[in-house]
Formats: structure tokens, sequence, C-alpha cells
């Protein structure tokens, strides 16, 4: 069937249309954006492109089910508006989605013209039309419903808690989000980068979801301000829990501990929540080192990396203990990073970080690899080559190893089953956790993942949550 | 927007802010603190909170103008606004009655062991104070405190008032003269450092409250990580409150002055 489908079509474009780029030489002296997105014309380019087919293979590959075939229907006839209410239907925040989702294990991996040629660019065209939508302020608010007299606790207001919040506030909800930081967006604001995602995108997305009519409480840490059974017992009817997994690693090596170590939470929370990289204008300082190793080699080892020589740096090492084929970061981060002069230091893992008299780093020590048998995770066991000893020189040093659960807000709420990891366990298909009316899911329940996989979890935990209060 | 309805100054540079927060008044505990963020390109500092009133719903702090951030905090006045207030962080204070207690207090750092030393007071300890400053204009705190202490100690570096020394040289004597059950000390932690030392030679249990380089202060970022008895801990989760014993105050000092030159920078763009 979906071979007669493209066999019947006449003459398909093999490749995505291009979508214009900030070259590197240009991008690595600013912070902003690098894929700089469709023109009209080229999104209607690409949106002919998709065949129409008959079993939407690519719906199954979103993990809020776009009704994607439909709205790239619409670009194609230009109508625009349509496009973007009929995105709305399911997305709150395409906006981001189009920038940071990894289309190419999702929608675009189902696509039925990939099979032969380059798969339609979804994401491309998900950013073009809520674009299109923003800039030409068309941006429509939903007739508020009527209201059904339940009130929900959305904690955090990142890509879970935001979804939450805005489906449940058009389900008739009262929704309140209690945001620990002075920005709503959580991982969104401070930690993927402008050049990434710009804030002005997040908060325009953010605007959107208050206009459904959610309120945003900001500088709010649950566990201290107010506890779980504090809210459920002053008039909140059910919670959310959406908090991320906001704990940096460290490696245990000696020397962590120096001036010019930094996790990668904090490097980037200085650097994009703060705008440090606007200092003096902004007060908060980031150092501008200027050899600088990446530990790490996952897209938030590559945001670091790329922040870092937009700082100024003249050398980057991304030091990543495995090789190229292991890293689990997305191509096209890689790519962009590469294009950008990061040097890639693979089979390499540090033993120890060496400082100066005072305190700050002046050099790492690192050892060479090989790779044995696969481990747990699927991915060849790095293995050190014994005597293999080299020293680097670097004045900086950031941990990107991933995160683990923070334990600040379960501490406080008796009841609350974790895993060993301190996750907190919740079912798969509603974010029930052990607690009645309380639900949870995104990092805080899986361990660090991507931003769609959070609002996944954010849309059916609306939709239980929706049941457990009607 | 928290709104600051009292503003006292205590001390040349010393300033002394009462702010409405009334959810904030009610958690509070002493040894708490809060972070604050004084307008959209400002910095997050953390300060320890010096007093809390959930009844009239205010917080209390007392902060020392040494940077642009604290400069800019200072120009404020009653009536005015802070943009972000949070808290209140990191854990309280373990108060219960100990038996006899010093309270050790170094210049700003006395207006912060003040909410614990009323706690250890009403918990039934004997308290001695002993607050230090280098002049007597820079000693605080000293009125609202005579009813919760049995005993206070003041010490100047230059002799302007009270015993011409350190407020070691104060507790050492004391430590020398009788049997104190615990120690806490809240300052610069040089005196901190010091004050460890000292009660150490006497095995006496001392409590420091660190104040390292903060952002989020909720676990997240790791920047005021310290080295307390060869683990690291983030000061503002873990603590601020550590075994004085264990805290590793030459790192806390390192990690502290990591960012002097910048500091000079953002003092040189501040305008009169």
């Amino acid at each position: 069937m979906e071979e007669k489908e493209l066999k019947t079509k006449k003459k398909i474009i093999p490749h995505k249309t291009k979508m214009p780029e900030q070259p590197p030489e240009e991008r690595i002296k600013n912070f902003k954006e690098v894929p700089l997105g469709y023109s009209e014309e080229q999104a209607v380019e690409e949106a002919t492109r998709c065949i129409q087919c008959k079993n939407r293979p690519c719906v199954t590959g979103c993990p809020v089910e776009i009704d994607i075939p439909d709205f790239i229907a619409l670009i194609a006839q230009r109508k625009f508006v349509e496009a973007a209410r009929k995105m709305k239907e399911k997305n709150a925040l395409p906006a981001i989605c189009g920038r940071v989702c990894p289309q190419e294990v999702q929608c675009e991996s189902k696509c039925t013209l990939g099979k032969k040629f380059e798969p339609v660019a979804i994401g491309r065209l998900e950013r073009f039309i809520a674009d299109w939508e923003r800039e030409k302020g068309m941006v429509q608010i939903p007739p508020r419903p009527a209201p059904r007299g339940k009130k929900v606790a959305v904690i955090g207001s990142g890509p879970a808690g935001l979804t939450v919040a805005a489906d449940l506030a058009k389900a008739g909800f009262g929704v309140t989000i209690f945001e620990a930081l002075h920005k709503a967006g959580g991982v969104l604001v401070y930690g993927i980068p402008e050049f990434r995602l710009p804030k002005a995108i997040v908060q325009a997305e953010v605007d959107y979801v208050k206009s459904l009519g959610v309120e945003i409480r900001l500088n709010s840490v649950i566990g201290n301000l107010f506890t779980i059974p504090e809210l459920l017992s002053s008039g909140y009817d059910a919670v959310f829990i959406g908090i991320g997994a906001g704990g940096p690693m460290f490696m245990n090596i000696p020397g962590e501990n120096l001036s010019g170590v930094y996790s990668a939470n904090e490097f980037l929370t200085r650097s994009n929540l703060m705008k440090a990289y606007l200092f003096p204008e902004y007060d908060t300082p980031i150092k501008r080192s200027r050899n600088v190793a990446v530990l790490g080699g996952g897209n938030v080892a590559m945001d670091a990396a790329r922040t870092a020589i937009r700082l100024g740096a003249e050398n980057v090492y991304l030091v990543y203990r495995r090789s190229r084929e292991e890293m689990p970061a997305r191509a096209e981060e890689v790519h962009h990073a590469e294009e950008e002069g990061i040097i890639f230091k693979f089979l390499t893992n540090p033993t120890r970080i060496i400082g100066d008299e005072n305190g700050k780093v002046k050099a790492m020590e690192c050892l060479r690899m090989e790779l044995g048998e696969p481990d747990a995770s699927g991915r060849k066991r790095p293995i050190p080559i014994k005597g293999s000893e080299f020293i680097m020189e670097v004045d900086a040093v950031i941990m990107a190893l991933g995160t683990n659960a923070n334990p600040l807000l379960p501490s406080t709420t008796p009841g609350l089953a974790l895993n060993k990891w301190g996750y907190i366990i919740a079912d798969e298909e509603t974010g029930a956790t052990s607690l009645k009316g309380v639900y949870a899911g995104g990092d805080i329940v899986t361990g660090a993942a991507t931003v769609i996989l959070a609002m996944g979890a954010g849309r059916k935990a609306a939709r239980a949550m929706e049941k457990y209060l009607s | 927007m928290f709104e600051i309805v009292e503003k006292k100054v205590l001390g040349p540079d010393i300033k002394l802010f009462r702010i409405n927060a009334p959810d904030i008044a009610k958690k509070a505990k002493p040894g708490q603190f809060v972070i604050i963020r004084i307008n959209e390109t400002g910095e997050r500092i953390p300060l320890t909170i010096n007093d809390f009133d959930p009844r009239q719903g205010t917080i209390t702090i007392v902060f020392q103008e040494v940077g642009k951030t604290t400069i800019l905090l200072g120009r404020l006045n009653s009536g005015g606004f802070i943009e972000d207030l949070v808290g209140p962080l990191g854990r309280p204070t373990e108060i219960e009655d100990f038996g006899k207690v010093v309270c050790v207090g170094g210049g700003v750092g006395t207006a912060v062991i003040y909410p614990v030393t009323r706690a250890l007071y009403q918990a039934g300890n004997q308290v001695i104070g002993i607050i230090g400053a280098r002049n007597k204009d820079l000693i605080i705190c000293e009125e609202e405190m005579k009813a919760f202490w049995h005993r206070l100690l003041i010490t100047t570096d230059d002799g302007s008032k009270g015993i011409h020394g350190f407020v070691t040289d104060a507790l050492k004597k004391i430590l020398e003269e009788e049997k104190i059950d615990r120690v806490i000390a809240i300052g610069p932690p040089i005196m901190m450092k010091f004050v460890a030392k000292t009660t150490q030679l006497f095995g006496v249990k001392t409590i420091v409250s660190l104040n390292p380089i903060m952002i989020d202060a909720t676990g997240m970022c790791g920047v005021c990580r310290v080295n307390v008895g060869g683990e690291t801990k983030f000061a503002c989760v873990h603590g601020p409150e550590f075994d004085g014993h264990k805290v590793d105050f030459d790192l806390l000092i390192d990690r502290l002055n990591q960012y002097k030159e910048e500091e000079k920078i953002a003092l040189s763009t501040l305008q009169d």
C-alpha cells in the first residue's frame, strides 16, 4: 500500500528543503539561534513533499500524537492559521518541540517517504508554523471552558508541568504552577542555550499557557515553602509533580572541587537563566576560560561545549570515554559542535584534576581507553589502557555526566514511593504515584530524557487526572 | 515583588530590611536562608534570615555592603521592592537543650546568629554570647539579643569596645574555665575556621554556618559544594550548617574568591 503510494505520486523531491543556518564562523561569536527557520515558500515546498499516506505512521511516532499530515496539508494549501490551530489542538508548545525534539527517532523515523528518500522535515514545519503564528500575532486563545470547580497544583514549570497545566486548564480546571526559580520554563530556560532555543520563544509559549488561565507562582520551592500534604489540605484537589531530575553528577575524582570545575547544570544555568554571557550588563559572572574540557557525550555536553566556545574559549575539548558511535547526543548536535570547532577526544577518561596554588584548575590527567564487550546499557564497555596517562592543560572542566533525582521534594512527602535511585514511581500510562491524587511525570520519573517525552508523560497524566477529578 | 516595609542602618555599610513575605515568614526557622535577586539583571545571592514574624508576615535580613549586589540592595528604601525572594532554604539549626552553649557571632554574622541564640535560650540552654567585629561601630544586634543570653562578651580587633582581641581569644578563655556542651559560630569563614580550631582542642562540638556562592540553592547546580569530613556536600540543601571540625575552610575560602576579578568589574559598572 505505502509502496504503491510512493510509486503513484509523481516526482518526489528526494531531499528535505534546506533550512538556512548562521555560518559557523559567525555564530561562534554570538548566542543567536543557529538554524534560521523556513520562509513561507520553503515551508510550502517542504509540505508538498508529504504524500498524505493513508496510515499516517508519523502520528504514532509522536509522543503527543499531533495530527501531523493534517497540519502539513494545511501548510501546503497556505492555510497557515488553520495549520497552527490544528497543531495547537495537541501541542501547546510547538515552537519549542519544533526546535528540540529528536524528530529523527520519532515522527520522521516513521515517515513513509523515508523508506526511499529523506523523510518530510516535520520538525522544521512544526517550528515554521509555530513561529509564523507568533510572529504574525495570530495566536488565538481558545475560549475558556465552563469551570469544573476543582483545583490542581502543578509543581515545576518545565515541559511536563506546562503540558499538564495547559491540558487541565483547557478542560476547565483551575491550575496553579509552582516554580522554584524566578522564571518559568524549567530546563527550557536554565538548561537549553539561547542559540538552540531562544528564551523569548519559551516566554511566548509560557505566556500562551498562562493565557489559558493557568496561574504561575514563581520563587516557590515546594518542600520548603509548602509541602504536598499542605497543598492537598489547602484547596488543591490533585497535584502533579514535574520537578525534573535536577541534581548534578560528579565523577568522584580528585580535584573536582577546584575553582573552575563546574557541573553542566551550573555552567548552563549561569549562561542561560542568569544571562552571564552578557556580564557585566547582567550581574552574574562566568569565567572566560581559554582551554575548556567538557566531560560527557550527550546533548547537554554539546550545549556546554558550544556555550564555552561562544564565551571565547580558544580550545574546547569534548572528552568522552567511549567512541563516536556510542555518544548519546543527537547527530545534529554533534554536527553543529564539530562545525564550530569543538575538539572531540574519544576513548579518554579523566582521572584527576590538577590545581594551582589558589585552588584553580590548571590541568587534567586522563587515561586512554579501549572498547570491550557491551555492558548492561548495550554499549561497548570502555576499558582503561594501563600506563596511558597523559596531561591536558585546561583552565575549566565542565561535568556533563547526567543528573540524579533531587531529594528535596520527595523527602518532605511522606508515603511517596521512590525507586532505589530516588526517582518517583509512577504508572506509565497515568502518572499515578503511591499517593492518592498525586501524579508525576518527566525526568523525576524516568531519569534524564527529552522534552517531548516529558510532555508525553504530562499529556497522559492530565488525562488520568481529569478522570480522577470527574 | 516583595515590599521592603522597614529599613534600618545598623552600622557603616550594614543595613537591615524587614520584608513583606507572609508565606516565607510562616515557614522560616532559625538557621535558614533566602535567595534574593534585586532586579531583572541581578544575580541570585543567599542571605541568612535574621528574624521572622509569622503574625506580621515579614522576614528580616541584615547585610553588609561589600559588592555590587549588596550595594544596590542597600540603596533600596522602605516602600521599595525586591524582584525575587525565595525561601526558606536549607536545613534549620538543630535546636535542643544541650546544656551550656556558646554562640559566636562575627561581623554581620551576628545578625544571623540572633534567631539561633533566641531559640537555644528558649529551649532551656545556658547561653553565652560572644560577638566580635573590627571596631565598635560594627558591633550589631547587641540590644536585641540582651534578653536571650545569660552572659555576653564583646570583642573588637582595635579594642574600641569590650575585649581587645578576636572572638577566639574570648572563646578560649571560656573553654579553659568551664564545661561547654556546644559552640555555634557564624561569621566570616576565616573566623569560623579559627573558632573550629580552638574548640577542637577542647573537644567541644561546633556548628558553623557556611556561605558559599549559590545560584538556584535547591541542589541543582552544585556551585555551593563544600568538603565536610572528606565528602562533598551542597551547602544549600545539606547545610548551610555543618560540623565545624569537619569542614575544609581553605577550600571554602578559595571557592568564595574565584570571582574576585569579576566582582571588581561589576563594582566598576556601578553608577553613584
